[in-house]
């Protein structure tokens, strides 16, 4: 459904995205997640037909962004980064005007601006002056404004930005029930929230995809050892003393409450619970806790955005 | 040309609902009401002299005395408040932001361009209506020639769409709506005043200003006459700058 090949886009001598390849198939939802400045903006700008890139291609249903312009934006909803709208209007004026630009048939404007307006929950401010309209019910407008004309790709920057929980939870809500039709790319930089709604999630950072996988994989394969929390009632210290002689087990710190509550970290090749436990046990101390940690996705995306820039560094100094 | 008129009819609601057009509207409309009541006080007065005076009544024209006075004196206020009318139409996309919706709509930029440019048309027209009530007292007083003044009100039209066609130009490329005021203003200004070299550079060269001339071709219209020639340059005026802001908001797109 959407397509990229070698995407690169230079701002004068800067690039903004390197090389940028990927797939996204009919009907999933995925997540762009990088920190501000990664390329996220810059790639969904050219999927939207908003700018050009400097080389490559980019390809929504088969047709060239580049080339059949008009017709992929025919297909493409798209939520800007900020969510720029025209303040002067009324939010129904707006959605009209919106339903038209997008070549709805003028005979379904109203009823197509109705049900965007049920949608997005915008029925109580469908009257008022955008400008006068509180953040969250802008960004509501915003995605009502993608989803009129029923495109069959969503792309989304940033949907959530600036919006307190409850919106958030909102928005995600909305996000989640729009799968069932549209295929949505969206991208974040918050990572709970990109587990929560996507697929599968691009990890980008200086302009590069550096992975792509659904979030229980990411977490998976990129824990190189696993890291299993071990709580006992009492004498934590001793214990962790006679652990760290344990084949297998690299390192064991204590937590923050009186040193009974470690963190065993162990080679992903040896279970060591069993083993643990027995010890534990054999020692004739209680067990309170035993459970293997995996990593957070925002673990993940520090560890690979850290070595990348150690990789970085360490290439600038040899060259 | 699909898109073209929801974009046309959002700009006229934008033009409409916003202060400016009503305070330009004003200024354009007090001040062209002096200049009506000027011509037509300076032809009585002439015409009390003339009563006196054959060989001065002879001379007393209407069309000349008063339509084409005023008209001229409309051609400098529109040159005044046409940039104001076009300042907003790009710069204040670039500004908010909202240009990247415009842009990722199916809408050609041809389409867009157009719908903006029409929509400030339409905002002169209505001006231009504005001073219809003036005529009209005229006509009730004295046997104006409709021929002429029709004539003349195409022409200030014409002129009026080609001050305002360099102002979409110069606010597509800026975001800034002051700095896009001042750019339209100081090129009219220029292609106002630029014939005035005619006698100074040479023959050749002298035919070429006194034609990119953009008042030169005023004048014909204000005196009843229609030109082809005039006509097609205030129509290729238009499309040089529209072509510009096409060739512009291209650009823009490559910039990102």
């Amino acid at each position: 459904m959407i397509e990229t090949e070698g995407l690169t886009k230079f701002y004068g001598p800067l690039a903004a995205i390197r090389d940028v390849s990927f797939q996204v198939q009919k009907g999933e939802v995925v997540g762009f997640l990088g920190p501000n400045g990664a390329g996220k903006s810059t790639t969904m700008r050219i999927l939207t037909c908003y700018m050009p890139p400097t080389t490559g291609a980019a390809r929504i249903d088969g047709l060239d962004c580049f080339e059949q312009s008009l017709q992929v934006r025919r297909k493409v909803g798209y939520l800007p980064e900020n969510v720029p709208l025209y303040v002067d209007l009324t939010v129904s004026r707006f959605l009209r005007f919106a339903a038209g630009a997008k070549g709805v048939e003028s005979k379904e404007h109203l009823r197509e601006v109705q049900r965007v307006i049920a949608v997005c929950g915008l029925e109580k401010v469908a009257h008022r002056i955008i400008g006068h309209l509180s953040k969250g019910y802008k960004q509501r407008v915003g995605l009502a404004q993608a989803l009129l004309g029923n495109p069959s790709v969503l792309i989304l920057d940033e949907p959530t930005i600036g919006l307190d929980p409850t919106q958030i939870i909102e928005i995600r809500r909305l996000i989640q029930d729009l799968r069932e039709k549209h295929t949505v790319l969206l991208s974040s930089h918050i990572l709970p929230e990109v587990a929560q709604i996507c697929q599968r999630v691009m990890i980008i950072n200086k302009g590069q995809i550096i992975a792509t996988d659904s979030p229980e994989n990411l977490t998976h394969q990129l824990q190189k050892s696993a890291q299993i929390v071990l709580e006992v009632a009492s004498r934590g210290s001793e214990l962790a003393a006679s652990l760290r002689s344990l084949d297998g087990v690299q390192s064991v710190s204590a937590g923050d409450d009186g040193g009974n509550r470690l963190l065993v970290e162990t080679d992903r090749s040896h279970e060591l619970r069993p083993v643990l436990a027995r010890l534990v046990v054999e020692q004739g101390m209680d067990l309170l806790e035993l459970k293997v940690r995996d990593l957070s996705l925002e673990d993940i995306f520090m560890q690979l955005v850290t070595e990348e820039t150690a990789e970085g560094a360490q290439e600038e100094s040899e060259s | 040309m699909k898109g073209f008129s929801p974009v046309y009819r959002k700009e006229l609601y934008s033009l409409f609902a916003s202060p400016v057009f009503y305070v330009v509207a004003f200024t354009f409309l007090v001040i062209s009401g002096y200049f009506f009541y000027t011509a037509v006080a300076f032809f009585n007065f002439q015409s009390f002299e003339a009563s006196q005076n054959p060989m001065l009544a002879k001379q007393m024209n209407v069309s000349d005395m008063i339509i084409r006075p005023f008209l001229m004196d409309m051609s400098i206020v529109l040159l005044l408040i046409s940039p104001l009318l076009t300042m907003r139409l790009y710069a204040e996309e670039r500004k908010t932001g909202t240009i990247e919706l415009l842009l990722t709509y199916p809408i050609s930029d041809t389409a867009t361009i157009l719908a903006k440019f029409l929509a400030a048309a339409t905002a002169l027209a209505v001006i231009l209506i504005g001073t219809f009530p003036g005529i009209l007292l005229l006509a009730t007083f004295s046997q104006p020639s409709w021929e002429t003044i029709l004539c003349g009100y195409l022409g200030i039209f014409l002129l009026g769409s080609a001050f305002l066609s360099l102002g979409v130009f110069t606010s597509s490329v800026t975001q800034n709506q002051i700095i896009a005021a001042v750019l339209s203003f100081g090129a009219l200004l220029m292609f106002w005043v630029i014939g005035w070299t005619k006698n100074l550079v040479g023959p050749a060269a002298g035919n070429l200003v006194d034609y990119l001339s953009i008042i030169k071709h005023f004048d014909s219209f204000a005196k009843g006459v229609l030109d082809s020639r005039d006509f097609i340059y205030y129509l290729l005026f238009m499309l040089l700058c529209l072509f510009l802001t096409l060739r512009q908001m291209e650009s823009y797109r490559w910039r990102g």
